[in-house]
């Protein structure tokens, strides 16, 4: 079950961290094209982190985990597949998945699991400077219109990033009602794109030691 | 028989692989060092998890206990035991000198905007507080770029952690 467990969380933050590094060289402003990366840089080593863990339970290696499984291996939550959204939708999925995942890093860190509830503490250390990100710019742009109507388009997918548990948290933390959710489970066609394009290297030498 | 003073002291001469102006030690990212026999074993905690300098750096750390005739055995530890205020005062002072200002210390809650928006924040160059906040990103995770509008210098600020 833990495994399971962790690589949901660890396929969420891999691919999240692919769709943010795809701003890298054209988000609006050079700065943004800093933040992004950055960001994009840490959930990837978040990723690393927790399929370590999980690899240690299945007699497995990070890489392995992260590019050896077929597309309908991943579990990874709708919400961080999705691909080619202008910026309104990009900072409301940021603004919406810190929101959810700050929900779950809290319930990491009280699991009974040491080795887990130490990884959490560290991840929710970093993801401290997504937040204030993310705080930034929905302040920045509460205002405006398209960025709300992006919030609300993606708000069941937000709700699909947690255990139905865990949802009024969020919900009452991004002052939403609990709506029926986008849950993990089928994948979208952009994400066999994807796992095409991140699996293409690792593919084109197998057992290569780099 | 290498002793663990012999370990720490080579150890020291491991420069940090994207700020070699200090080293893995003053960093604090070495948490123990067990002699036993021929076998040294070292505790390693990353600063981010993301460093792409981790593997590097674990090489660097076995290649320093192979020179000293010993057997290296490295464990990276990933749990929250480093933090920015591992970093020594030599190497605070060393990043200082070299234009990056030292992290403010942890605090009891998480960072809040307000806290990086406030004038707590001092330029390495000149000294003066009246600094701003560019990005909470930097070249690497673990910086941030701020302004100082008393000398018009835009410097690195270490990120608390």
């Amino acid at each position: 079950m833990r495994a399971n467990a962790l690589l949901a969380i660890a396929d969420d933050e891999l691919i999240l961290g692919w769709r943010d590094s795809e701003w890298t060289g054209i988000a609006p402003t050079l700065e943004e094209d800093v933040a992004f990366s950055s960001i994009a840089q840490n959930e990837i080593g978040h990723a690393r982190a927790l399929y370590a863990l999980a690899a240690a339970e299945l007699g497995s290696d990070a890489d392995a985990l992260a590019f050896d499984r077929e597309p309908d291996e991943y579990r990874c939550a709708p919400l961080v597949e999705l691909h080619l959204l202008d910026w309104a939708h990009t900072i409301a999925r940021r603004y919406l998945y810190e929101e959810a995942d700050r929900v779950r890093v809290a319930a990491l860190k009280q699991d009974e699991d040491a080795e887990l509830a130490g990884l959490a503490a560290k991840i929710d250390r970093e993801e401290t400077y997504h937040r204030l990100h993310a705080e930034m710019w929905a302040a920045r742009l509460s205002g405006e219109p398209r960025f709300r109507d992006a919030v609300e388009e993606l708000w069941p997918y937000a709700l699909g990033v947690l255990a139905p548990e865990q949802r009024d948290e969020l919900a009452r933390r991004v002052g939403l009602d609990v709506v029926d959710a986008r849950e993990r489970g089928e994948h979208s066609e952009e994400f066999a794109a994807l796992h095409d394009e991140m699996t293409e290297v690792r593919r084109s030498a197998p057992g290569a030691q780099w | 028989m290498v002793t663990t003073d012999a370990v720490w002291a080579a150890l020291g001469e491991i420069p940090d692989p994207e700020i070699p102006v200090v080293s893995l030690v003053d960093l604090g990212v070495i948490r123990d060092v067990r002699v036993d026999g021929e076998r040294v074993e070292i505790d390693f905690t990353p600063t981010f998890l993301g460093c792409p300098a981790l593997e590097v750096m674990k090489r660097a750390l076995e290649e320093k206990v192979s020179e000293l005739g010993a057997e290296p055995a490295v464990h990276v530890i990933q749990d929250d035991s480093w933090s920015t205020d591992r970093i020594s005062s030599a190497g605070r002072e060393k990043l200082r000198a070299a234009g990056f200002a030292p992290p403010a210390p942890r605090a009891a809650g998480a960072t809040t905007l307000v806290q990086l928006q406030s004038n707590a924040f001092r330029c390495p160059y000149c000294g003066s507080t009246e600094t701003r906040l560019e990005n909470i990103f930097g070249p690497t995770p673990c910086r941030s770029i701020r302004y100082c509008t008393s000398c018009r210098q835009p410097f690195e600020q270490f990120k608390t952690i």
